[in-house]
């Protein structure tokens, strides 16, 4: 929430324009590291804090970014001086944080003029500035942190744009600079120190790779035992961050395992100085990651490990703390490696969790909270289709550790913080204990049920509320992850009981949990899934007359009970014609409408709450209710008319009127895909022009979220209006356009490209009209570097979307489309293989190509302009030979290349009968995909054979 | 370095809603992709098939070819049944086969106006007196069934899979649809239309592809010889006319093999769309049919027009057509008296007061209860059967009318030509 401020505040900064663009970088940099350990959330409140907050800045520093921050955003006073004044660096520093507004304005002006005219003596007097232990620590600092902004940006192509700038300077300002920031390191001045060690990392991530500056790592290391603890300390942070910037693979061994040597001797106990033994605590941190060598080496890792384990014993909580952090890291990166230290780490652990500091306590608890994800993560895999061929075995190191660690965890559930629900922000360690319970549950199953429940049964009817609330939270925890049979007959037992204290209970606390763990039970064992249902005639009135009761409880309890009824509905899903709700259906919308329309709605995020149950009964919904539904069209149509009537709101206001706008969209939206279809349409669809004129009117408030609601709201009205959605596209189409040109909110522009979609399909050829400007916008869109790389495979089968809606009338495109084709399929042949994450991508990339080229070829059958793609046919059909080398594909892609296959032989026939036979997919790959399992790939592969076949046999 | 923030969702759902909204609108679109690229395959290997069959590929499989798609059949589009329920349906029986071909045939509209660019976007052709009928091979046998579903003949045929005969009519899963009228005189099936040939749907073609190909391969299969033993009726092609001067004044006017029931106006795009459909027309008058003016159960031309309605539950009396047009509403006192329940086709007779319409809307209607319709009926009058009926008895669309407007067309033509070559 506070992020998302801060965010909203950076956005409206940037937008005014009226900021050095280094100024906007380091107001929001601030709040990513920070010497003084302010958490980056702290800083977050003050930048969005109310009077007499700027007392919390604890570093001076921060202060000045704040108010610079604020400064630049005034209306420019006075115009810039169009000369560059020749006055020292420093005063220039100085006087950018000067509190006199006029002062600051004219310093911004110059440093950016200085920069503009040139840059390198700019960077070069920002070093020399940062190296100077005359020079006031103000100014020193923020060179550093101007230099830092210099080199990195969080936008992407901003970043390419940097790393460029930066090695196109002459080596000989870059080796000045560079000699500059390593003697900082020895500076008496801690934060000075700390921002060049920042710095440094920066250069290195552009440099290293680039094989520039090979002698860094040698320097920092070369007499690093002889140096004063002030300095040795910098240098581990250095480390650190180095460790954090770089790839492993840019970094040699050989200086991998001096690094690693120079941290883990920093560590270890003999070093007397806590700072640097703490800075080389969290160096370790950052450079587990390229620690995968030594981890294999058995000596080398004992000695690790011995040295964390140590450091977790440090009389220094901060020590401490950075040690638990470097265990939980390394139970994610080298589980697979743990089994002989698991003992003494349950120990450690253990002791930490009962005795501790909670930051430490926190730690420990989140070292087996990473266990059972991993364990979770390799179970699923064995799970999964490719059994016994995941390639980290599960050491089961949470069921062996079961009989202690579940009582350990219930412990933690008794130490919670009053109010704890009611702060969106909590988190204490009867939190993290019991979302580790949770995690748990998954990993062993059934195992853990006769460990739970005695603590359950002695204490659900303590008079301590503490005690109750530990038990019902114990209770929720376990329902994912044992087999329904394992807790049905409890689960029967215990909702009578729950039902009666989500009613009776005195401790909002013990509600509150109480109907999360009713939501809970509803999730994981109602549905048509489940043999036995625990939801029967008898019992469904109460359940029902219980969670409307509930809705008027407390905000966060009644949050808690729509979520309930969420899940109670989602179990009758595909329950048939006739749902055990209908009964209630009335009472239940009417009571979630009352709760949408509570004062106090916007706490604990009921509104929200509220309409996604809405949502989700309507969703699940039988046609024996659609009549009520049809009735709540005006309803929510006349709420959403309402949001958009408020005029002069404050930010804050307006703010909460979006959120709004964007969950009656999203309501709108789920009850158009109920009715767009036979039989409701026809009434239905009397709304259309309404409602059209709604979102169009949302479209006009510029919220993102809204907007994409809106969007996505219109593409299913597009579907159920078919072709007379026509009538809509002149006004409409502008918004279309503003869409896709949202690279900043990338989620607008997907949500468009997918609607475009929809309204292709709708209007058929009737989309004509607009292709050029759309075409134009998409082609704009794929060669953007500032639009967000998942937005592009789809744009990709937009466009065979839209080649089959006009089919010849494509005609036109084909010569910028193509050739956009082409690249991205050679791309996307040399991209796979990175990582799951990359080859992920590259099936999304190639799908939507495929995409594109099926549409493209379907649209042009029995034209005759098909003789245009016969140039383009010889690439396609390599194109498929490489996907099919790669052996990398996914089942989607598998089954669209098949089919472009079919399509290529389909429209082109004759003309590429030879190429087709000459290829592999026309053989290997289309055998491969007949005797698939997969009957969709099937299908699709022999309706390939079929045009092959009539293809070469003309 | 600040310690890293380790905090989880705490009594929180993993996916919110609003995800939830953007994967299921997600899926539902890769879904309607995947249809409409299913629906354009379709159409190509129908015709991939009608010429590979004819060129006997040894390569292609039968089986292949007539697997039926799994994916189209959930797709669950109102007009366009998908080969699969077609090959179902084909081997239904009883009152469900009833129940399933009653809703197959595309029905025309009445003209009630002329529509524009007669003669550029329209066929002509007359129509053969009979019955309308679905006519069905498959199997080796051969089934016609009326408008309301009812069976009218059982019998082999040459069409594909028409008889329990190897040969030319190719392989046994094989089966062809046509729309056809029998014209009782001379015991023929005139085809008007072609729906489905050899496993192949011809729904999602232009009525000019269907018309070709009807042209092009009904004779190929012996179906328009005359009767034998493996052929009980003789089938022959209606002809067609692109709707111009000539066209329309030999359709209207020519000689043919069949007594002539009024005029067929297709439009050349459209797809065969089952149900009422305003893009194929039905125009009468005295000199092309002796069935302007409905008749009674005697024969007779009443004194008043009749018109047949369907009851609704809330009393409405309402039309054939989808969405239904409301005449008038009946109060539930003379419902009950009259025994009438709703689904109910209820006959009326139009008063003195007459019908007044605005906007394809029934502003005011004078109706007379006569009785409930007799069973055979499958379906109420649409509105513009009605409405035709009406002017027919008032001011009906002529000849001269159709004529003058293909004129008025031809005329504009030519000016924009004029304009063009200055």
């Amino acid at each position: 929430m506070k992020a998302r401020l801060l965010y909203t505040r950076y956005a409206v900064v940037c937008k005014r324009g009226a900021l050095s663009e280094f100024l906007v970088q380091q107001k929001a940099d601030t709040s990513i590291k920070d010497k003084e350990e302010n958490s980056p959330l702290q800083l977050c409140e003050c930048k969005v804090g109310g009077p007499g907050c700027e007392t919390r800045f604890q570093s001076p520093i921060a202060a000045a970014v704040e108010i610079l921050g604020k400064a630049s955003s005034l209306p420019s006073i006075k115009p810039a001086s169009t000369k560059l004044v020749a006055m020292e660096v420093t005063q220039l520093l100085l006087n950018a944080q000067s509190i006199d507004g006029t002062v600051r304005k004219h310093a911004e002006e110059n440093l950016k003029l200085f920069q503009s005219q040139n840059l390198a003596g700019f960077l070069l007097s920002l070093a020399g500035e940062l190296a100077n232990d005359e020079k006031p620590v103000d100014s020193r600092k923020l060179a550093g942190l101007v230099l830092k902004n210099a080199l990195d940006a969080k936008e992407q192509h901003r970043k390419y744009e940097l790393v460029q700038r930066w090695l196109s300077l002459d080596m000989a300002t870059k080796t000045q600079i560079r000699a500059f920031l390593l003697k900082t390191l020895s500076s008496p001045v801690p934060d000075v120190r700390s921002t060049a060690s920042q710095v440094i990392a920066k250069v290195a991530g552009i440099e290293l790779p680039q094989n520039q500056w090979p002698e860094l790592v040698g320097s920092l290391l070369s007499n690093i035992h002889q140096l004063p603890a002030h300095v040795k300390q910098a240098t581990l942070e250095t480390l650190g961050y180095l460790c954090e910037e770089v790839s492993p693979d840019v970094v040699e061994q050989e200086h991998v395992n001096k690094i690693l040597t120079a941290v883990v001797q920093g560590m270890n106990a003999a070093e007397g100085n806590n700072d640097v033994r703490l800075a080389a605590t969290r160096a370790l941190y950052m450079a587990l990651g390229f620690a995968q060598a030594n981890f294999n080496n058995d000596m080398e890792r004992d000695y690790i490990m011995r040295v964390v384990c140590e450091a977790t014993l440090s009389p220094e909580v901060k020590i401490r703390q950075a040690a638990f952090e470097c265990l939980v890291s390394i139970a994610s990166t080298y589980y697979e490696k743990l089994a002989h230290y698991m003992q003494d780490i349950f120990n450690i652990t253990a002791k930490a969790v009962r005795e501790d500091d909670e930051s430490v306590a926190l730690q420990a608890i989140e070292f087996w909270s990473s266990i059972c994800d991993e364990e979770i993560d390799i179970l699923e895999e064995y799970g999964g289709e490719f059994t016994g061929d995941s390639d980290v075995p599960c050491f089961y190191f949470t069921k062996q550790a079961l009989p202690a660690l579940v009582p350990l965890l219930l412990e933690t559930l008794l130490k919670q913080e009053e109010d704890q629900d009611l702060d969106e922000g909590a988190w204490n360690i009867a939190m993290a204990g019991g979302t580790c319970l949770g995690l748990v549950a998954r990993a062993v199953g059934d195992d853990i049920v006769p460990h739970v429940m005695p603590f359950i049964e002695e204490k659900i009817s303590k008079p301590d509320w503490r005690e109750r609330e530990a038990a019902t939270y114990a209770f929720g925890s376990i329902l994912e992850g044992p087999s329904p049979d394992k807790l049905m007959t409890i689960v029967n037992a215990a909702l009578t009981f729950m039902l009666n204290a989500l009613t009776k209970d005195p401790s909002n606390h013990v509600k509150d949990t109480t109907a999360w763990t009713l939501g809970r039970i509803f999730e994981f064992l109602h549905g048509s899934t489940i043999e036995t249902p625990i939801i029967t005639q008898a019992n469904c009135q109460q359940i029902v007359t219980v969670l409307i009761q509930s809705m008027k409880d407390a905000p966060n309890v009644a949050e808690k009970a729509c979520g309930a009824l969420y899940f109670l509905a989602q179990g009758y899903e595909d329950i048939g014609p006739n749902s055990p709700l209908t009964p209630f259906f009335q009472e239940i919308i009417q009571s979630l409408l009352a709760v949408a329309h509570r004062e106090d709605a916007t706490e604990s995020r009921l509104r929200t709450a509220a309409y996604e149950a809405l949502n989700e009964v309507v969703r699940c919904s039988t046609d024996e209710t659609s009549t009520m539904v049809l009735q709540l069209v005006p309803v929510i149509m006349l709420e959403l008319h309402n949001t958009l009537e408020g005029d002069k709101l404050s930010s804050d206001e307006r703010e909460k009127q979006n959120e709004l706008q964007g969950l009656l969209c999203g309501c709108l939206q789920v009850i158009i895909q109920k009715l767009g279809s036979e039989p409701t349409k026809y009434v239905f669809m009397q709304h259309a022009d309404q409602m059209m004129g709604l979102f169009l009117r949302v479209f006009g408030c510029r919220s993102a979220t809204a907007h994409e609601e809106a969007m996505l709201a219109i593409g299913a009205l597009a579907y159920a209006a078919g072709p007379d959605f026509a009538k809509y596209m002149p006004e409409f189409y502008k918004y279309l356009e503003m869409g896709l040109q949202n690279f900043e909110e990338y989620q607008v522009c997907a949500v468009t490209v997918g609607v475009i979609g929809d309204i292709c399909r709708a209007l058929e050829d009737k989309i004509l009209p607009y292709c050029d400007g759309i075409m134009t916008q998409l082609l704009k869109d794929l060669s953007s570097n500032q639009l967000h790389r998942s937005v592009k495979p789809p744009i990709f089968s937009c466009f065979g979307d839209i080649a089959l809606a006009i089919g010849e009338n494509f005609e036109k495109y084909i010569n910028y489309s193509m050739p956009m084709l082409q690249s991205a399929a050679e791309l996307s042949a040399h991209a796979s293989g990175a990582d799951d994450e990359m080859t992920e991508y590259t099936n999304s990339l190639r799908n939507g190509i495929l995409e594109a080229y099926s549409g493209i070829f379907q649209g042009f059958k029995n034209s005759p302009k098909t003789q245009l793609l016969i140039p383009y046919a010889p690439h396609i059909l390599q194109f498929l030979d490489s996907i099919y080398m790669e052996k990398d594909m996914d089942e989607v892609v598998m089954k669209t290349a098949i089919g472009v296959l079919g399509d290529l032989a389909d429209t082109l026939g004759s003309h590429v009968g030879g190429l087709i036979q000459q290829s592999v997919s026309s053989k290997e790959f289309l055998n491969e995909c007949l005797s698939s399992d997969d009957h969709t790939i099937k299908e699709a592969a022999e309706w390939a054979k079929h045009a092959i076949t009539r293809a070469i046999s003309v | 370095m600040a310690p890293h923030d380790l905090r989880r969702p705490f009594k929180r759902r993993p996916i919110s809603d609003q995800q939830r909204r953007r994967e299921l609108s997600l899926l539902r679109q890769s879904q309607h992709r995947s249809d409409a690229q299913q629906r354009a395959r379709n159409l190509a290997s129908s015709v991939i098939s009608l010429q590979s069959s004819s060129s006997s590929s040894p390569d292609v499989d039968p089986e292949v070819l007539s697997e039926p798609c799994p994916t189209s059949t959930t797709t669950g589009h109102e007009s366009e049944p998908s080969s699969f329920s077609i090959r179902q349906a084909s081997s239904l029986r009883g009152p469900e086969a009833r129940k399933w071909f009653a809703s197959q045939l595309m029905l025309p509209e009445w003209m009630i106006d002329v529509p524009e660019n007669l003669s550029r976007d329209w066929y002509v052709l007359a129509r053969p007196a009979g019955k309308r009928c679905f006519v069905v091979s498959a199997d080796g046998t051969t089934v016609s069934r009326l408008r309301n579903g009812s069976v009218l003949h059982l019998f082999p045929s040459a069409l594909p899979g028409g008889a329990r005969k190897k040969g030319v009519s190719g392989p046994a899963q094989s089966y062809s649809i046509l729309d056809c009228i029998f014209h009782e005189a001379d015991q023929t099936y005139y085809v008007i239309d072609m729906v489905c040939w050899r496993g192949y749907s011809l729904y999602e073609c232009t009525a000019e592809f269907r018309f070709f190909w009807l042209q092009s391969k009904l004779d190929e299969t012996g179906a328009c010889d005359p009767p034998s033993f493996y052929h009980k009726f003789r089938f022959s092609v209606v002809p067609f006319y692109n709707c111009d001067q000539s066209g329309l004044h030999s359709a209207y006017t020519g000689s043919s093999p069949y007594v002539k029931d009024g005029l067929f106006f297709y439009n050349k795009h459209a797809h065969y769309h089952t149900g009422n459909t305003p893009l194929v027309l039905i125009w009468k008058d005295e000199r092309c049919s002796q069935y302007v003016i409905d008749t009674d159960n005697n024969g007779q031309v009443p004194n008043q027009q009749h018109i047949v309605l369907e009851l609704q539950d809330d009393g409405k009396i309402v039309t054939s057509d989808d969405p239904p047009v409301i005449v008038n509403c009946l109060n539930a006192d003379f419902i009950k008296q009259s025994g009438l329940s709703p689904g109910s086709l209820v006959r009326f007779a139009i008063g003195d007061g007459g019908l007044n319409c605005v906007d394809g809307k029934f502003e005011k209607a004078d109706l007379q209860y006569i009785s409930v319709s007799n069973r055979a009926r499958a379906f109420a009058d649409s509105y513009s059967k009605i409405m035709f009926q009406y002017m027919a008895r008032h001011s009906p669309v002529k000849i001269e009318d159709l004529a003058s407007m293909i004129s008025h067309e031809n005329q504009q033509d030519k000016s924009s030509e004029v304009e063009m070559s200055n």
